[in-house]
């Protein structure tokens, strides 16, 4: 009896919500997206990554579906998983990255982060770099990362299907960090 | 009357712990606790000081514990881009840390959770000067030091193209700093020598207790008071000629090795005249408490100088009121060596340093036991606002 009423009371505050929202246009996406502390792995060429924290203020659920930016001719959302034989590996993320509304979604090394698979040219340590992220909805927001020397982030790469990008050279990564030091 | 007020406290404050105890009637057994408890411990760790200012931190702020000078080549390719990338890095990161932020792509992140007192103050040496190409942009008064006769120096401890002063009341927090700042910035700049320091621990001491170094002096009494005007116009500069550092200043990092086997040799009496002051409480000899006006021309019953016109505080006295500089610096115990990092702020080398420092090199009693062997000049930028990077008009122009 009292559950029936609940569920009813829920269905009409549920119609109530979907005619306020055709009411008035619903908020985008993107709209509800704070981007902090964005970074990106300083790079002379081939592929790097971008990680922040994308915060989803808005009620609704937020899709990240694809990025782009002006350093790199492809972009790929990246998650890291563990093979079968145990070792972590990068590769493309179905569906992109959700976030769901009022919640926080980490793009960090070892985690789900952007990653550029070309560079156009060299990201020196300091520079910045412009991204803009798309959503489901085809709402858009932009952030800019500044450039940190960075040797994390050296997972194996394993292309999803139907991309063909070149394996991520580790020793390549290694080459870079180790030109670096010292 | 230092001393005697400070006997008076300990009476006090003795006689009134003495009280409570009696108050309460407690044993021998709780007695005992409470005389080696006799304040609570206060968890400091989360304290900070603010990055952004008029003038950087780290140079007016009173001395936290623990230092690192850090100084770095800059890379063979560098320009105004590389620099300007690495000073906004710097300053990003810096300013995160001192608030007790993680860096961007810290990767241990815990160790920023205490900063401490945190502060990173940037340098920026001659070499940086001619990387950009902004030669006449480093100020006359501010080339390289004289050669002195007392000098030993050793290239690892001296020069370098920037300095990072990296100082907090936790080791743990200046070596996270130091990690941190030099890694994410590897491929612009390499470490080239990291001098660590120390002074007594934050709470061991009142706040502004005037130092003592390995050697047990009392070391830096005659410091402008950093809230002063006085400290603002011996450290700040302000010379038109020069518009990218107003508000800033100029350091001087020296490496005192201290000569501790030899300098055991000596009795307290010949510790005092070779110094000029007393060991116990760094009263000149011709006063009663340290901050005593030294008299040099006071002399004893058979004529001769109280204070040995050879002793390190007369050598030192300045022949000009220009001829004064701010020290703050830190003791190093480093096997085998151990000594003193000099440190003199300053907002004219030429001028306010250097006629003090040749004097000394000249003659002074106390240069038997110590040697420098490092010495680097630094300028250093003033302060920033949120969203400006340290050094930034210098490399965008006013």
């Amino acid at each position: 009896m009292r559950k029936s009423r609940w569920a009813a009371a829920a269905a009409v505050a549920a119609v109530v919500l979907s005619a306020c929202s055709s009411a008035t246009p619903a908020p985008t996406q993107a709209a509800g997206i704070v981007v902090s502390d964005p970074w990106i792995k300083a790079a002379d060429s081939g592929m790097t990554a971008a990680f922040a924290v994308l915060e989803n203020t808005g009620g609704g659920e937020a899709r990240l579906v694809s990025v782009a930016s002006p350093a790199s001719t492809l972009m790929e959302i990246h998650e890291i998983t563990t093979t079968a034989d145990g070792n972590a590996t990068m590769r493309p993320k179905d569906g992109g990255v959700t976030i769901a509304g009022h919640s926080s979604h980490l793009l960090e090394p070892g985690g789900d982060h952007l990653m550029l698979m070309e560079l156009t040219e060299p990201i020196t340590t300091g520079t910045e770099v412009e991204f803009t992220l798309t959503f489901a909805d085809g709402s858009t927001t932009e952030f800019t990362a500044p450039a940190r020397d960075f040797v994390g982030n050296n997972e194996e790469y394993q292309p999803g299907h139907g991309s063909e990008p070149a394996p991520m050279d580790g020793a390549s990564a290694a080459g870079h960090a180790h030109s670096h030091g010292s | 009357m230092a001393g005697p007020a400070h006997h008076r406290l300990s009476r006090r404050r003795l006689l009134g712990g003495g009280a409570a105890l009696g108050a309460v009637g407690l044993g021998a057994a709780g007695l005992g606790a409470s005389l080696r408890d006799t304040s609570p411990l206060t968890t400091t760790g989360g304290d900070t000081v603010p990055f952004f200012g008029e003038h950087q931190a780290g140079i007016a702020t009173s001395p936290q514990s623990h230092c690192a000078f850090v100084t770095f080549d800059l890379a063979p390719h560098a320009g105004r881009s590389t620099l300007a990338g690495l000073l906004r890095s710097w300053t990003q990161d810096a300013s995160r840390l001192a608030a007790g932020t993680p860096a961007l792509g810290d990767t241990e992140p815990e160790l920023a959770a205490l900063p401490a007192r945190l502060t990173v103050t940037i340098g920026l040496g001659a070499g940086t000067f001619t990387a950009i190409g902004a030669e006449r942009q480093l100020p006359t008064w501010a080339g390289p030091l004289p050669r002195f006769s007392v000098d030993r120096l050793e290239p690892a401890w001296s020069g370098g193209d920037l300095l990072l002063q990296v100082c907090a009341d936790d080791a743990v927090t200046v070596a996270h700093a130091v990690r941190t700042l030099s890694k994410s910035v590897r491929s612009l700049a390499s470490v080239h020598s990291v001098q660590r320091g120390f002074r007594r621990s934050r709470g061991s001491e009142p706040v502004g207790t005037t130092m003592r170094n390995l050697m047990g002096q009392v070391d830096g009494t005659v410091n402008a008071d950093s809230a002063g005007p006085e400290f603002a116009e011996q450290v700040w500069c302000s010379d038109p000629a020069y518009p990218w550092l107003v508000g800033g200043t100029s350091l001087v990092v020296r490496r005192i090795r201290m000569e501790l086997d030899t300098w055991d040799e000596l009795g307290r009496t010949a510790r005092e005249l070779t110094v000029g002051r007393r060991i116990h409480d760094g009263s000149p000899l011709t006063g009663t408490t340290e901050t005593d006006t030294p008299d040099f021309a006071a002399t004893d019953r058979f004529g001769i100088s109280v204070i040995p016109p050879s002793a390190h505080i007369a050598r030192a006295q300045p022949a000009h009121p220009q001829e004064r500089f701010f020290r703050r610096g830190y003791n190093y115990d480093d096997p085998p060596d151990a000594g003193l990092i000099f440190t003199a702020y300053q907002a004219n080398i030429a001028t306010q340093f250097t006629p003090v420092q040749q004097r000394l090199a000249d003659f002074d009693a106390l240069n038997a036991w110590t040697t420098p062997i490092g010495s680097a000049v630094f300028l250093l930028p003033p302060g920033c606002r949120p969203g400006e990077y340290l050094g930034q008009p210098l490399l965008e122009g006013l």
